[in-house]
């Protein structure tokens, strides 16, 4: 066959077949492959979730679910707020500055990370292996804490401890900052989880 | 009180009613056009939650899907959104199952795909529909009071009657052309009893909105679904003649 | 153990990765043998299309149908919501369900023109029998996976379709009802039912079609392709290569010629898809637009378009068909007698007799079950029925054109009828149509040496274009 001379109709047409035959494939591609994406139901589901914080109680948590995930709604104390600043040293990253997109909106870039300064709004789930921390509000020495623990969340797979506004204690397997979701106040007393007004 | 008289008058010879003489069905022809009217579509979609979905459901339809025919998630809130319901949510009934069997004998059946499983030798599924929502009439002797033409002793009462008006429908005994010994109950024509707040011709509209409504609700894919053809019978056609002329390229060499 | 071999000096990187391939596995000696110089007859003509067309459906149906399986519900209270969700809220669901169910129909249309091309060709006699055999057996396959299939979407016509198909095999004498149970799982179709036509339609009848495809290919390949002519290419003249002058390798002559075959049947499978997915009611049926009901059997209950000519067939063999059949047998044992010689006069006598005794003592109904397999079964049997000194319909003589235009025509007129609601006039048609169905190959070993043969060409008869 390579001892032939070309012939070119031969070349031009095959070369026109793939051509038209490559965008067809293509073309058929791209339904089956949108198939993947989250379909209506999923995205009605994960659809944003409004909680109502109105019988929250100073140092009291209430959880939520949004997208299948747990959602933190925490009401510190004016006690608790006064003192997240002088955490800063003993945090691995105290001012949310690592992946900021991800993490913290710029909303919340700020010492509280939150809108208001007793509202904590935080994904449930730890940044190193995805467990659920828990709660460990109570400060001072305890099993598997510190003794000067301020109060926070202690996450029982690998031990990665998390403040009151959730951020990552240093040396802990946990890399990040606990998640801030995109969330709204569409009252004093009702927040909107998975919408924030950019959206 | 004469003039509406003389006008219903007018409307009763005016409307055709299905035929019910034994054999097929004879369906009006549903305005097909209006599938792909956004305004119809909108309106129908009003008509159906308004009067429909308090006895059926929609089960596979999702409220936030209708911003396919042009509303915004806005209007189907605060139009068409029951307030407990959220709008990505699916077209439930309110009706529990159980009263439905008490008040209507069975439980109505959901309306989603109702405008595909109709369609028959007779005509499609959006003829029937078409057709059967303006053959109601009244019938004491049904337990709603109600019957149709369409779907003789139907257990449905006609719940769009306030539009509509009240008719009466009107039988005449005919020799049977077979057999000279036998009479056939044949249908002669609509009596309008009371008026409706719309006349003939809008509530003809007012349905036809609300079958093109149906009909888009049965698949709402379809218009995607036949301009997606058009252009992939173009490729293909483009494709068939360099296919062609590819393989004569190739043929001319065998002897 | 054979030596490796080298790659030539100064190859390039292509060639040297092939060779050290083919030192350890036969992918050059398969393209070759399968592919590249596989010679086929050059004169194929439309009728030879359908074969790489039945093979690109299986591989559409096996495609289309991973993706549906991503999101179907096998369980009899999610199913046919499942169907909706596809057909609504996945993306691009619709689009994939539609390519699914036209496929279907589509596969039976083109194994229907594929196998009747081997009938008026004579593609299933010497030696390509086992051909034939598997491609029966592909048939028989293929009507259980669209049985199967067809009950998944779980809408009216699927729960009553299997219900009345699965009952039949209840006709079948002793181990009826017990087998009816064991395929349903329960007393009467439901869950386990779905879930395990599920299993076999996904996973087990696929392996076997997939199977049985390959086996169908090896057999053709072992023997070579026939052609409209039915002249043997490999014994005619050769080149010096020792390759048929009748034939040309596959590719690139006839990958090319078939893609021209692709798309000429994708524009009219796209057309079905995009323009009229329902078919008027023929491809997706009307009831199964309602969730099944176990309370509520649909006016009508009929089988898929491509399963009515069998279904009429079932139907036909009432209990005054079962008496014409065995005055028939009986008329045949007593030709046999007449006409036989020796021994076979007395065994044929026997065997009518036990035929003719089963006959009445088993129901009609089991009957029709057996006349509708027997209909497909008998198919097997074309190789040593055929007694034609001419292979081709085009050196037979010209009535015969006839007589296969009449086993067309009624076996269409079978299908109709089994879409129709039974009728009186429908059943005399049908049960006369069963047996012309039925003539055809019973009595083949005769009318196919009847009449004058035309000489047969030693060259196959090729226009050049």
């Amino acid at each position: 066959m390579s001892n032939q001379p070309v012939d070119q109709s031969r070349r031009t047409w095959v070369t026109m077949a793939c051509a038209a035959g490559g965008v067809g494939g293509v073309a058929t591609a791209i339904p089956f492959v949108s198939t993947f994406q989250p379909s209506e139901r999923a995205k009605a589901a994960g659809a944003a979730v409004e909680a109502d914080i109105s019988a929250l109680k100073p140092g009291e948590m209430m959880t939520v679910e949004w997208r299948g995930k747990p959602v933190w709604i925490l009401k510190r104390t004016p006690e608790q707020v006064a003192a997240l600043k002088s955490i800063d040293p003993q945090l691995a990253d105290p001012d949310s500055e690592r992946k900021p997109a991800e993490l913290t909106p710029e909303y919340c870039r700020n010492t509280q990370r939150s809108i208001k300064d007793d509202v904590l709004v935080a994904v449930g789930i730890c940044t190193h292996l995805g467990c659920s921390p828990s709660s460990k509000f109570q400060s001072g020495p305890q099993a598997s804490l510190p003794d000067d623990w301020p109060g926070g969340f202690l996450c029982p797979c690998h031990g990665s401890t998390f403040d009151l506004a959730g951020r990552v204690f240093k040396n802990k397997p946990a890399p990040d900052n606990l998640e801030i979701p995109p969330h709204m106040y569409l009252s004093d007393t009702k927040l909107l989880i998975g919408e924030d007004k950019k959206a | 009180m004469k003039k509406i008289l003389a006008s219903l008058l007018a409307a009763f010879a005016l409307v055709t009613g299905a035929q019910a003489a034994g054999g097929a069905l004879v369906l009006d022809k549903f305005p097909k056009e209006r599938v792909s009217d956004l305004a119809a579509l909108q309106n129908g979609a009003k008509l159906f939650v308004n009067y429909c979905l308090n006895c059926h459901s929609a089960a596979f339809m999702r409220f936030n899907r209708l911003t396919d025919i042009g509303l915004t998630e806005q209007q189907i809130k605060d139009n068409l959104l029951f307030p407990t319901d959220k709008v990505g949510e699916v077209m439930k009934v309110s009706l529990d199952a159980k009263d439905a069997k008490a008040w209507f004998g069975a439980l109505p059946p959901d309306l989603t795909l109702v405008a595909r499983s109709r369609a028959s030798g007779s005509g499609s599924g959006a003829d029937y529909l078409y057709t059967y929502l303006r053959t109601f009439y009244r019938d004491d002797t049904r337990p709603t009071g109600w019957n149709n033409l369409t779907f003789p002793n139907v257990g449905m009462p006609h719940a769009l009657w306030e539009l509509q008006g009240q008719r009466a429908a009107k039988f005449v005994d005919v020799v049977d052309p077979h057999d000279p010994t036998k009479k056939t109950h044949e249908f002669e024509g609509f009596e309008q009893l009371t008026p409706g707040t719309m006349s003939p011709q809008e509530y003809d509209s007012a349905i036809a909105d609300l079958v093109a409504y149906m009909q888009w609700m049965g698949e709402p894919a379809q218009q995607q679904r036949t301009r997606i053809g058009v252009g992939v019978l173009i490729f293909l056609a483009i494709f068939f003649v360099i296919a062609w002329r590819l393989n004569a390229a190739f043929w001319k060499d065998v002897k | 153990m054979a030596e490796m071999k080298q790659a030539p000096a100064g190859a390039s990187n292509g060639e040297k990765f092939m060779t050290w391939v083919d030192n350890r596995f036969p992918a050059t000696k398969l393209w070759n043998e399968h592919v590249g110089e596989y010679y086929a007859p050059k004169n194929f003509n439309f009728w030879y299309f359908f074969g790489s067309l039945a093979l690109l459906v299986l591989v559409i149906q096996i495609v289309t149908g991973i993706f549906l399986v991503m999101n179907y519900k096998p369980d009899a209270n999610l199913a046919f919501a499942s169907v909706e969700y596809i057909m609504r809220d996945v993306p691009w669901g619709w689009l994939i369900r539609y390519m699914h169910s036209t496929g279907a129909s589509a596969f039976f249309v083109v194994v229907y023109l594929h196998m009747y091309r081997g009938l008026i060709y004579g593609s299933y006699r010497t030696p390509r029998e086992l051909v034939w055999i598997f491609g029966c057996l592909i048939f028989l396959a293929l009507m259980a996976e669209a049985f199967m299939g067809y009950l998944l979407p779980w809408g009216q016509m699927s729960f009553w379709g299997a219900q009345v198909i699965i009952n039949l095999f209840a006709a079948v004498p002793f181990i009826g009802p017990d087998l009816a149970i064991l395929i349903r799982g329960d007393f009467v179709v439901g869950d386990a039912t779905l879930n395990r036509f599920f299993s076999l339609h996904v996973i087990a009848v696929p392996l076997v079609l997939l199977g049985l495809v390959v086996a169908h290919i090896i057999a053709l390949h072992e023997v070579g392709s026939n052609n409209p002519d039915g002249v043997e290419i490999k014994q005619g003249p050769k080149d010096a290569k020792g390759k048929p002058l009748d034939g040309i390798p596959f590719h690139p002559y006839y990958s090319v010629h078939d893609l021209l075959g692709v798309v000429g049947f994708l524009i009219v499978f796209t057309a079905v898809i995009f323009f009229a997915p329902e078919m008027g009611g023929y491809f997706l049926e009307r009831p199964n637009f309602i969730p099944a009901d176990p309370f509520q059997t649909p006016a009508h209950i009929a089988p898929v378009w491509y399963f009515t000519p069998f279904y009429s067939m079932l139907r036909a063999t009432t209990d005054l068909m079962v008496n014409v059949l065995a005055i028939i047998i009986a008329l045949g044992a007593v030709l046999n007698l007449i006409k036989g010689q020796g021994k076979s006069k007395v065994v044929g006598v026997v065997i009518a007799a036990v035929v003719i005794a089963l006959l009445k003592t088993f129901e009609a109904k089991f009957w029709g079950v057996a006349v509708m397999g027997g209909a497909v079964v008998i198919l097997v049997g074309l190789p040593w029925l055929d007694k034609s000194p001419v292979k081709s319909i085009r050196y037979r003589p010209s009535w015969h054109k006839l007589v296969y235009g009449v086993f067309v025509i009624n076996f269409v007129i079978l299908g109709y009828l089994g879409v129709q609601p039974p009728s009186p006039t429908g059943e005399m048609v049908s049960q006369v149509g069963t047996l012309i169905y039925f003539g055809f190959f019973v009595l083949m070993p005769w009318w196919s040496q009847l009449g004058t043969f035309k000489p047969v060409p030693d060259r196959v008869t090729f226009k050049p274009h």
